[in-house]
């Protein structure tokens, strides 16, 4: 059966994944273009509602496509059944079967795929052999910590030797301990996956550790792709620049000036002209109880304090004002100035920690 | 009431035992206008059986209970109650899934029409069945010239009778434990590349295993206590339709103490479900 599995093409020798996928919905609309060659894996990242993972039971085929395509090895996927697809779905809860084993839920697939039963055992202990499982294959999902039913879903999908693996926030079901070593289980079984994989996730962190690229959607449609570094350096959205941590603002560059279009000018580091997106850390931000003496003009801001909470070791701060921002400082800065909401301050950046960048 | 029960009883077994928290009002004194009419009603509803206990003939009673008729129509019974949820098991449970899973217009119109038969007299239900089944009936005619198959009057028209009675019990009661199950576990099973029909199969009916458990029960339950529809469409004949109800209620015109005695057979019959069930219904909130 499972060479009956996909209706290849003749002819055709284009590897891996090539996606058009457009769901309709009434109120929501997706429209992506997901392409992937084999061995990549590609991330899907996007706040909630985005509709990433409504791209990811697409794929799998537990949902309709409106219209578009889906491609697989050169194989037309559009109408093929989800049965039918050579495709692993380790989902977001797993949903291990709760009254079969560990060993039963991996062969479960290679059982389907017609399999003997002694077959698909031998199938599913060299799986959980591979994933340091061995131990817990007699062992009910109920049984299982939670990273050890991550790998055993994990198992699971790959045990039909899927075409693309899809994971649905593989790891947003753990807890912060396990979650370290399972991500870096999960990238060591990724990197060594033959064919395309696709995650999604709307944890920064867990998408540039696991992808090597990632598309960023909102609202169902890209707004963003590229390596994780890229992504990281030059945000295009406020979702992204918010994932990675930066201040981002959009204007028009004249030479090191940049006008935002609300009004504000940022002074920056690169020759630029025409419009640019400026980014900058909120710990490139100092700011003053009063106005600076002797500073210069340029990059400094009347703000006001619109709130106040820890990030890790640091207080975040945010302010609106001229320019709206954030600006990490240290706990003690942040007494000194005795920062409260309300409180007005004098904000500056350097243009060495500027960022400009064409839109 | 008792289809709500169930599928919550079994809803709860679902997600994983009977809720624990109850709120005890014990102790803090429960306020007379509540605890009068409750009193009453428990009196109500366990007089009758106290009755039963006290009035019962217990020293005729070996031998009532080893006289022909009364073996006759207790394994007539147990015969007939056991097939008719047989039955229902076989038609009920994909009908069950069929109301649960699938999206089609008038779903909840059928839904509405599958649950008739609770709130049917079962008088009226026997009418039913005769004008359908019956010698003449809409359908009963072309089973009779055709294939010489008469239902009415028959054993066979005792199953009949009672699975039609007893089968909305169980498609109540397996439609909400299939509500209450997860149904992303059948998605599962399909990416792992089984059918439909094998992701039913292998994932959702050991899931539901317990909920088809009570409902066959209750079904059991309500076929073998069937009276209305099983007199009216198979008859009243010792030996091939005359079921323990049926027995009672004769027995009851010339022998009061056969009659006592062949309804304290079916007391114990009720107890033993009831004690059979005691995890699912006596335990849950």
């Amino acid at each position: 059966m499972s060479n009956l599995r996909t209706t290849a093409i003749e002819g055709t020798d284009d590897k891996g994944l090539d996606a058009h996928l457009i769901v309709d919905r009434g109120t929501f609309r997706l429209d992506i273009e997901l392409t992937a060659a084999p061995g990549d894996v590609v991330a899907l990242l996007g706040p909630n509602g985005a509709g990433k993972t409504t791209a990811l039971r697409a794929l799998a085929g537990l949902v309709h496509l409106t219209d578009g395509h889906l491609r697989l090895d050169g194989a037309e996927l559009d109408r093929t059944p989800p049965e039918s697809r050579p495709v692993g779905v380790v989902f977001q809860d797993y949903l291990l079967f709760p009254h079969l084993t560990a060993l039963d839920n991996v062969g479960f697939g290679p059982r389907c795929q017609s399999a003997t039963k002694a077959e698909s055992r031998a199938i599913a202990a060299e799986w959980l052999d591979r994933m340091g499982l061995a131990e817990h294959a007699g062992a009910k999902p109920r049984r299982l910590s939670g990273g050890q039913a991550q790998r055993v879903a994990v198992a699971r999908a790959l045990a039909t030797r899927p075409r693309l693996l899809l994971l649905d926030e593989p790891l947003a079901a753990l807890d912060a301990r396990t979650r370290l070593d399972v991500r870096a289980q999960l990238r060591r079984h990724l990197a060594e996956f033959e064919a395309v994989a696709v995650l999604v996730t709307h944890d920064p962190l867990d998408a540039m550790v696991l992808a090597d690229r990632l598309v960023v959607i909102e609202q169902g449609s890209i707004v963003q792709e590229g390596t994780p570094a890229d992504i990281a350096r030059h945000p295009r959205t406020d979702y992204i620049a918010q994932l990675v941590g930066l201040n981002l603002y959009k204007g028009r560059a004249d030479g090191h000036t940049v006008t935002l279009d609300t009004g504000p000018v940022i002074t920056t580091t690169e020759d630029l002209q025409g419009e640019v997106f400026v980014a900058f850390p909120p710990s490139g931000v100092t700011l003053y109880g009063s106005r600076p003496t002797g500073a210069s003009a340029r990059n400094l801001w009347h703000c006001e304090v619109a709130g106040l909470e820890t990030h890790g070791d640091q207080i975040r701060v945010d302010l609106t004002g001229e320019l709206p921002l954030a600006a990490d400082l240290t706990t003690v800065a942040a007494a000194e100035l005795d920062l409260h909401q309300g409180a007005l301050v004098w904000a500056t950046v350097k243009a060495t920690q500027t960022h400009a960048y064409p839109a | 009431m008792t289809q709500l029960d169930t599928s919550d009883a079994a809803a709860e077994t679902l997600k994983g035992g009977p809720g624990r928290r109850r709120v005890r009002m014990t102790g803090r004194g429960v306020p007379l206008p509540l605890l009068i009419p409750a009193l009453v009603g428990l009196a109500f509803l366990l007089l009758p059986l106290v009755a039963l206990l006290v009035r019962a003939p217990w020293r005729s009673l070996p031998s009532q209970l080893t006289s022909t008729e009364v073996w006759q129509a207790l394994q007539l019974s147990l015969f007939s109650a056991t097939a008719a949820t047989a039955v229902s098991l076989v038609l009920g449970v994909p009908l069950a899934w069929v109301l649960a899973r699938t999206e089609f217009p008038g779903r909840g119109f059928l839904r509405a029409l599958v649950t008739l038969p609770l709130v049917l007299p079962p008088v009226v239900g026997g009418v039913a069945l005769l004008l359908a089944l019956g010698r003449n009936g809409v359908v009963g005619q072309w089973l009779d010239s055709w294939f010489g198959i008469t239902l009415p009057f028959t054993t066979t028209g005792v199953v009949v009778a009672e699975a039609f009675v007893a089968m909305p019990f169980l498609v109540i009661s397996v439609e909400g434990t299939l509500r209450a199950a997860d149904p992303r576990y059948e998605e599962a099973a399909q990416t792992l590349g089984a059918s439909r029909f094998t992701a039913f199969r292998r994932v959702t009916l050991p899931l539901i295993a317990p909920g088809i458990a009570a409902g066959a029960v209750l079904a059991w339950a309500r076929a073998l206590g069937e009276f209305g529809a099983t007199i009216t469409f198979a008859g009243n004949f010792p030996g091939r339709t005359q079921t323990m109800p049926l027995a009672v209620y004769l027995a009851l015109q010339n022998d009061p103490e056969a009659a006592i005695a062949l309804s304290l057979v079916l007391l114990a019959v009720s107890i033993a479900v009831l004690a059979g069930l005691r995890d699912r219904w006596m335990t849950t909130s």
